[in-house]
């Protein structure tokens, strides 16, 4: 039996990956991923790496970090309304601003997929989409067909991603699975201010994903964002567990869910 | 034809667009890119059992998201089942003007969407936030009849994506969108969700502003260090009764019309439109997200200030 943990986007929440870092090293697993998006959202973005470096966890970049190292103008998540824009606009500069050159050059060395053998199972890691490193894959705009055509494409029987911020995990008809494993860096617009991260396991070639909630100090996050002077709309997002920024790229399930 | 037009091959089909009820529409507006109307019979209904068809040759494709749309989509008395027949396999978009929507056919709408894993997105034309500007491009008691259907379907949690084109200037962008964002929250739509859409140099708007017309075509050169992904036809194709055509904004060409089948119609298509410039420059204008899916080997831009 192989169990890994998989880490979405952390968006700088130092606090919930360490309390997610503490909750897998009880569990015991054989290796510890993110697949991206460390910075973004919140504060003190240079926090989150000594965590990372101590626990061993191997990364992927994501399209923030792909910004970040690169010296782009924006996070290439492609928003168009001007609201989102411009929360968009006050993260990523907070965020580049505050990560340090070191950093931004490792992001710059991390890859954009990483394959595992498993058991004879071909695990795909990847951030957005095997194609694209900002393509959104949803639950709901992600149907059964298209899901085995980037599996075909990608050579692969697992695909797991991370990029929209809410887990789900979608078992087709042959076999095959695709797992988006949700994200550690902000709660997933469901009303309550838990973050979350999944556990895969392969076992004789079976392969189940368990998600699991990571209880943390959010107050004391929302605290530190305060204190950073990171707009209100974020905190309240922390706090409530409801998204109130960047709501243009989710599709209508999605979107009905959450209040606003 | 233009010998060195570049040619785009169909990588795969994300999206399958079914011009459901032809050209024919309830109204005409100005500015319509294939110049629907009334009594515009350039193209004719689809019939479920081609419908039928096309979403199972289109699933064995793999594909993402299926669109619908005309002239009018409702105008169709099957559009319900064939909404049905897509959701089972897909997310599905309609793109209408909202007038035929009353409460029996929001009620369906609800319930379809409710019965779907997959998303249903219903996308309703405005242009104008006012009953003045709106009417004066989509005609006489247009602006209430579609505020009506925003309303009805946002009481079903619905939320309708309100689509705009943009006829406005730069300057008054926020303005404009506040404007939409206001009217909307008082008919009832108390979370808008707009998509605002640039003018399409075709159709009535073409006879309207010739001079929008691009200078020139899509080079090689415009497509050097460009992600071709953001091309509709490269992902794309749309289902007409008189065939299959290349993208949903050419189908006044006689040359985007690939085939009889989604088969046949799996060839390159060379840009050889001043549509495709439009779609060269503002990328994806017909999905719901217009996000431009840029990866990350694109052309580096400006550092952050
Ligand atoms: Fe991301």
């Amino acid at each position: 039996m192989t169990r890994l943990a998989l880490l979405g986007g952390l968006y700088s929440n130092d606090r919930a990956l360490a309390a997610a870092l503490a909750d897998i090293a009880r569990h015991g697993v054989d290796a510890t991923y993110c697949l991206g998006d460390l910075g973004a959202f919140g504060p003190h973005p240079d926090r989150v790496y000594p965590l990372l470096h101590d626990a061993g966890v191997l990364c992927l970049q994501g399209n923030y970090d792909n910004s970040l190292a690169g010296g782009l103008a924006d996070c290439q998540c492609g928003y168009t309304d001007p609201r989102d824009n411009h929360f968009a606009r006050i993260s990523y500069r907070y965020t580049f601003g505050r990560t340090s050159d070191a950093h931004k050059a490792w992001l710059g060395t991390l890859p954009f997929e990483r394959r595992l053998e498993i058991e004879g199972r071909r695990v795909l890691l990847c951030h957005g989409s095997p194609r694209k490193i900002n393509e959104f894959l949803w639950e709901s705009t992600s149907p059964d067909q298209f899901l085995a055509y980037l599996l075909d494409t990608a050579a692969a029987d697992v695909l797991c991603v991370t990029h929209t911020g809410i887990k789900w995990h979608r078992a087709l008809a042959d076999g095959r699975h695709v797992v988006n494993v949700g994200v550690l860096g902000r709660p997933e617009n469901d009303g309550t201010p838990a973050v979350w991260y999944t556990l895969l396991t392969v076992d004789r070639g079976r392969v189940s994903a368990e998600f699991v909630p990571v209880a943390y100090d959010y107050r004391a996050l929302a605290a530190d964002m305060d204190a950073e002077r990171l707009p209100v709309e974020f905190i309240e997002t922390i706090l409530t567990g409801w998204w109130t920024t960047c709501l243009e790229v989710l599709p209508h399930k999605e979107r009905a869910r959450g209040r606003f | 034809m233009s010998p060195s037009a570049p040619a785009i091959p169909l990588v795969h089909l994300d999206h399958l667009w079914l011009q459901v009820s032809g050209t024919r529409c309830n109204i005409a507006c100005a500015h319509c890119f294939n110049s629907s109307g009334p009594d515009v019979r350039t193209f004719g209904h689809l019939t479920p059992a081609l419908v039928d068809e096309a979403i199972g040759a289109a699933a064995g494709r793999g594909v993402r998201e299926i669109f619908f749309t005309g002239g009018e989509p409702f105008l169709n008395p099957h559009l319900p089942g064939m909404l049905e027949t897509a959701l089972a396999v897909a997310p599905a978009t309609v793109l209408t003007n909202g007038m035929l929507i009353g409460d029996r056919i929001a009620d369906r709408l609800a319930g379809l969407a409710a019965a779907s894993r997959y998303s249903l997105e219903i996308r309703v034309s405005l242009d104008g936030y006012t009953e003045a500007a709106n009417d004066a491009i989509r005609g006489a008691g247009v602006f209430r009849q579609a505020l009506a259907a925003v309303a009805r379907l946002s009481r079903r949690g619905l939320l309708p994506l309100v689509t705009i084109v943009r006829t406005w200037p730069d300057e008054e962008e926020l303005a404009t969108l506040d404007g939409f964002a206001r009217v909307l929250r008082e008919a009832g739509d108390e979370r808008p969700r707009i998509k605002v859409l640039p003018a399409l140099p075709l159709g009535r708007e073409l006879a309207r502003h010739p001079e929008a017309l691009p200078g020139g075509l899509v080079t090689d050169a415009m497509l050097e260090d460009f992600d071709r992904d953001l091309l509709m036809c490269s992902n794309s194709r749309v289902v007409t009764d008189r065939g299959v055509w290349v993208c949903p904004l050419l189908v006044d060409a006689a040359d985007a019309r690939l085939g009889s089948t989604l088969d046949e119609a799996d060839r390159p298509y060379a840009l050889q439109h001043h549509a495709c410039v439009s779609c060269w420059h503002y990328g994806t204008i017909c999905g719901n997200v217009s996000a431009q899916i840029d990866g990350p080997d694109t052309a580096r831009r400006e550092r952050p200030a």
